[in-house]
C-alpha cells in the first residue's frame, strides 16, 4: 500500500510532462521555443520573490533563535498535544493562516530541525502542500471585489483547514 | 497584514532574545538566513523554469482551454446561479485549474478578476453595490481556500533540498488530504447555499 503511494507519487510528474509534450505536438505547437518563453516567465517570478524571501526568512530565524517560538509552543502545545497535534508543529500551522511566505521558513526550521522524511517533517509536508493562506486569500479577494462583511466564508474555510491538518497526521502516521 | 507579522517577528524576536541572552544566536540566525533565502532561490530557479515552460506549451496549445471546458459541469454544480455565458464562470475556472496545478502566479490574477465578476453580477441582481458577500463569492473563496493542487511543487523542492530519500512520496498522500477537505468544503458549502437562498 505504501510502496504503491510512493510509485504513484514518482510518476506523476513525467507523466505530466509526456502528456504536455505530447498534446503540443499534436496541436503544432512549437513546444521548445514555447517553452521558453515560459520558462523565462517562471525566472522572473523567483526573481521577484527573492528579496520577499529573504525579509521573511530573516525574520523568521531572528524569532527562531530568540528562542520565542519555543515559548509559545511550550504554552499552546500541551493543549494540542491533548488533541493528538504535535507542539512542535503549532506555530508553523498559526503562521500559515496569515502568511505562506512566513510559513515557509519555519517548513525549513522543520526540516532542519528534525528531518523532511521523519514524522514530524512528514505532516509538516503533507500539511502545507493542502492548506492556504486564510486570512491572507480573504483580505485579498474580498478588497477586489469591495466586499467588507464575509458572511460564512471564514467558518468555512477553517473546517476545510482543519480537516486537512487532521488528514494530514492520520496520513502521516500511515507512512 | 505582512507588515505588521513581519515587524512583529522581528521585535517580538529581539526583545526576547535580549532577555534571554541570545543576542550572539539572533545575530548568526539573521546572517545565515539571509544566505540561505538566496541558496533555495537558485534551486527554485530551475524547479519554476521547468514548470512555467511546460505551463505555456499547455496554454499556447489549448490544453489549459480544453481542461477549462472539463470543468464547466462542476461549476454549474457549484454555482448554479452564475448564467452559463457569463465571464466569472471562466475566471472561477481558470483559477480553479491554477490551483490545481500549483501555478500561484497564475491563480491571483484570474480569482481577483473572478471576484470582480461576482459583486457585478450582485449588482446586475439588486440594482447596485452590495457590500455583503454573495453566496457564490463564499463558495467560491471556501474552495480556493480549501485548495485543489495535484502537485505541490515547492514543498517536493524543498524536501529535496533539506536532504529526502524521496521528496515525491508525498504527492499521493496531499492529494488524499486535498480531495478530503474539498468534498468537507463542497458539503458546507452547499449546506450553507441552501439554506440562505435567496
Amino acid at each position: 500500500m505504501l510502496d504503491a503511494l510512493a510509485n504513484l507519487s514518482s510518476i506523476i510528474i513525467p507523466a505530466i510532462i509526456f502528456y504536455i509534450i505530447a498534446y503540443g505536438l499534436m496541436n503544432k505547437c512549437n513546444v521548445y521555443e514555447v517553452f521558453i518563453v515560459g520558462a523565462k516567465d517562471g525566472l522572473k517570478t523567483v526573481f521577484g520573490i527573492v528579496p520577499t524571501l529573504i525579509a521573511l526568512m530573516v525574520a523568521v530565524g531572528v524569532l527562531r533563535t530568540s528562542g520565542f517560538l519555543n515559548f509559545l509552543g511550550e504554552l499552546i502545545g500541551p493543549l494540542a498535544d491533548k488533541i493528538g497535534f504535535p507542539a512542535a508543529l503549532v506555530p508553523m500551522t498559526l503562521v500559515k493562516m496569515f502568511s505562506a511566505s512566513a510559513a515557509t521558513g519555519l517548513v525549513l526550521d522543520i526540516f532542519k530541525t528534525y528531518g523532511p522524511d521523519s514524522y514530524i517533517g512528514l505532516i509538516t509536508s503533507i500539511m502545507m502542500s493542502c492548506t492556504e493562506t486564510i486570512f491572507y486569500t480573504m483580505s485579498v479577494y474580498f478588497i477586489a471585489a469591495k466586499v467588507t462583511k464575509t458572511r460564512y466564508t471564514l467558518a468555512g474555510a477553517l473546517i476545510s483547514t482543519f480537516a486537512s491538518i487532521f488528514a494530514s497526521i492520520f496520513l502521516a502516521g500511515l507512512m | 497584514m505582512l507588515n505588521f507579522i513581519w515587524a512583529f517577528m522581528l521585535i517580538v524576536g529581539i526583545i526576547f532574545g535580549a532577555f534571554t541572552g541570545q543576542m550572539k544566536a539572533i545575530t548568526d540566525g539573521a546572517l545565515n538566513s539571509a544566505g540561505e533565502a538566496v541558496t533555495l532561490c537558485i534551486t527554485m530557479l530551475g524547479v519554476m523554469a521547468l514548470w512555467s515552460g511546460l505551463m505555456e506549451i499547455a496554454r499556447v496549445s489549448g490544453l489549459i482551454a480544453r481542461l477549462t471546458s472539463g470543468l464547466s459541469p462542476f461549476i454549474s454544480f457549484m454555482f448554479p446561479r452564475i448564467p452559463r455565458e457569463h465571464k466569472a464562470r471562466d475566471y472561477i475556472s481558470t483559477n480553479i485549474i491554477a490551483n490545481i496545478l500549483g501555478l500561484g502566479w497564475a491563480c491571483t490574477p484570474a480569482g481577483l478578476k473572478a471576484m470582480e465578476e461576482l459583486s457585478q453580477l450582485e449588482k446586475e441582481r439588486t440594482g447596485r453595490h452590495q457590500t455583503v458577500a454573495s453566496n457564490e463569492m463564499c463558495t467560491f473563496l471556501i474552495l480556493n481556500i480549501s485548495s485543489l493542487q495535484l502537485i505541490p511543487v515547492n514543498m517536493i523542492v524543498y524536501r529535496t533540498q533539506y536532504g529526502s530519500a524521496d521528496g515525491t512520496a508525498i504527492i499521493m498522500p496531499a492529494i488524499i488530504v486535498t480531495l478530503f477537505s474539498t468534498i468537507i468544503a463542497i458539503i458546507y458549502c452547499k449546506l450553507k447555499d441552501r439554506r440562505i437562498s435567496c
